[in-house]
């Protein structure tokens, strides 16, 4: 068994403007094609670390404009359905979007236009991930301290590691794998946190580990 | 002036501890700041909130002024208009004498910092000296740039592609540059007095002193007396909201009595309330901060009805206060107000007149836009994200890559 501690790390996002705009569904195509990973990841994950108090299902970027500016509801329904969760790797969500876009276009659909300074502004981020002081030895010293991390660390543990960070499951899972928790790490790995604000999902993981403590 | 830890206990000491976290990772770097005034306008009044709470980080932080005639700042006066989009002339002779302005500035001030972070264009070529000197260079473009004069945004390019990097308020700002460009929104300070809490009986007073009724619905906008803030057109909104609701009007804001634009406003506006005694239309003297965040407290719901707006932290600053706040999809709004989860964006005077009524009509969903307009703005639009940013692009001077482990 791993006996490892778990350190708790902490994010932080710079955001680039990438000088790029569309103002229809061909240029956002257009876009999502050549901008960088980041910037996909930046527009699909905006909205949880900006709206994280709103509940339920924060939409991506890509699916507000649509819907939002343009009044395409159904196409931003699609974009805003796109299961985020599911994928490994943001080049697959970027090829998913293009595959709506297009699908959408092929069909000769209606392109409205977004009214001036409204149109969509392609924007990347650089993630700076720092040490915090926290770190747990066991699993009651991880609880109490899951209460007092920031949402960015938090954030960091569980959205990051799997899909920028090529790691099969999130931070916390792996830890608890290791340390010999099966049972907790399979329950947090099976949360979708794409459908809950980073306060429940804080309540979440607190309430599914407490229940361990509680039977020990 | 507060302290950084004053702020804990409105943001959380998680988001203080973090702040000292990348603060640290900044030990032996000084940041010199130069901009071209030390009293009056915004950079300013951002620099003295900054600079201090940055040094109580632990940041080694500096401010110089550039010095400059009057004829070089009626130049940069021009400059500011043309990148606002009128049509001024600006001569070669006063291109030229900007330049060898800040060729003498550049000579004549110490240039101790490992960071050089320039404020708005009136200081921008310095960074001719940076082949002689190197060390890192930033931008940091505080005005609206949507539509700028295109020669003098030529003009301004050759010097902002020298930089290591620009710094933009808005989205809307962004240029095609060779350089990369940032994006920090500005803040507001929730311990200031335009937003500190205030009691019942500071709101109850200044009320009375207009002689407003805390006992019926109140809108209210709060903006300088400008054609572009669109005050007649409020009016218009709320005689069509009055038909249904016995509401007051409160048009409050400053201006300077010299400036004859200003007050023509305010006499066109005068003439379109035409004696209501529900409009009130409050010209307040400079430092009016208090009365202010008392008219905002004691509102039912703010607007915003700008035709342009540069960032608009008016909309921050009622949405500090939780109320429902309804303005037009302009400049840096639509970044503070997602419509219908922390506000309503409107487009026309219809559109407005149809959301206040249905706000003055569903009190508990105005509540809720309210509140989350407050956690909004909590979140990404006061002091310490701003400082929390301002550390982050240090930062990235000396660090590239998507993902970096400090």
């Amino acid at each position: 068994m791993n006996t490892t501690p778990f350190y708790f790390k902490t994010e932080f996002n710079l955001v680039y403007l990438l000088g790029i705009k569309a103002k229809n569904p061909k240029e956002l195509l257009e876009g999502i094609k050549i901008v960088p990973e980041s910037s996909i990841y930046y527009h699909t994950h905006r909205f949880l670390h900006q709206h994280h108090y709103l509940s339920p299902e924060p939409p991506n970027d890509f699916a507000y404009w649509l819907k939002n500016i343009l009044n395409l509801s159904e196409l931003g329904e699609k974009i805003a359905a796109v299961d985020i969760v599911k994928f490994k790797k943001i080049e697959d969500i970027r090829n998913e979007f293009i595959k709506i876009l297009e699908d959408y276009i092929s069909k000769g659909k209606y392109i409205p236009e977004a009214p001036e300074g409204e149109e969509f502004y392609f924007k990347s981020c650089t993630t700076f991930v720092l040490s915090t002081p926290y770190v747990a030895h066991n699993l009651s010293e991880f609880i109490e301290i899951i209460d007092k991390i920031s949402i960015n660390s938090l954030y960091f543990h569980i959205f990051e590691a799997p899909l920028r960070l090529n790691k099969n499951e999130n931070d916390f899972s792996e830890w608890l794998r290791g340390i010999g928790e099966i049972e907790l790490a399979e329950k947090l790995s099976n949360l979708d946190p794409y459908t809950i604000t980073l306060e429940g999902l804080r309540k979440k993981i607190k309430k599914i580990l407490s229940e361990k403590i509680c039977q020990i | 002036m507060p302290n950084i830890r004053d702020y804990a206990n409105i943001v959380g000491q998680d988001i203080i501890d973090e702040l000292f976290i990348l603060a640290e990772k900044l030990k032996g770097i000084t940041i010199q700041n130069i901009n071209s005034t030390s009293v009056g306008g915004g950079v300013a009044e951002i620099l003295t909130r900054m600079v201090p709470l940055l040094k109580q980080l632990g940041v080694n932080v500096g401010w110089d002024v550039i010095k400059g005639n009057e004829k070089f700042f009626s130049i940069t006066k021009k400059i500011h208009n043309a990148l606002h989009g009128l049509n001024v002339q600006i001569t070669q002779e006063d291109l030229e004498y900007f330049l060898e302005v800040n060729r003498e500035n550049a000579n004549e001030i110490p240039l101790y910092g490992d960071i050089i972070f320039v404020h708005d264009p009136q200081p921008i070529a310095l960074v001719e000296k940076k082949k002689e000197v190197g060390k890192k260079w930033l931008w940091r473009c505080h005005i609206d740039f949507t539509h700028p004069n295109e020669e003098i945004e030529e003009f301004l390019k050759k010097f902002i592609n020298q930089y290591d990097t620009a710094v933009f308020s808005a989205p809307v700002f962004a240029r095609k540059l060779d350089i990369p460009q940032v994006l920090i929104s500005p803040s507001i300070d929730p311990l200031s007095d335009k937003n500190k809490e205030l009691p019942q009986e500071v709101i109850d007073s200044i009320l009375e002193r207009f002689g407003i009724d805390k006992n019926r619905p109140i809108i209210t906008q709060i903006s300088r007396f400008d054609y572009l803030k669109d005050p007649t057109g409020v009016i218009k909104v709320y005689r069509k909201v009055k038909k249904y609701f016995d509401c007051q009007l409160i048009l409050a804001g400053g201006g300077a009595t010299d400036d004859p634009e200003g007050m023509k406003v305010l006499e066109e506006v005068k003439a379109e309330a035409n004696n209501d005694p529900d409009i009130h239309i409050i010209f307040l003297p400079p430092a009016s901060d208090i009365e202010i965040n008392a008219l905002q407290r004691a509102s039912t719901i703010i607007l915003q009805k700008s035709l342009r707006e540069g960032f608009g932290l008016t909309v921050a600053e009622a949405l500090w206060k939780a109320k429902p706040v309804i303005a037009s999809a302009v400049g840096g709004i639509p970044l503070q107000i997602t419509h219908k989860y922390s506000g309503i964006l409107t487009y026309s005077i219809e559109g407005t007149v149809y959301y206040i009524k249905q706000l003055l009509n569903e009190p508990d969903y105005a509540k809720k836009l309210g509140e989350n307009g407050r956690e909004h703005i909590k979140n990404n639009f006061l002091i310490t994200r701003h400082l929390k940013d301002y550390l982050l692009l240090f930062l990235s001077l000396f660090h590239k890559g998507d993902i970096v482990y400090l």
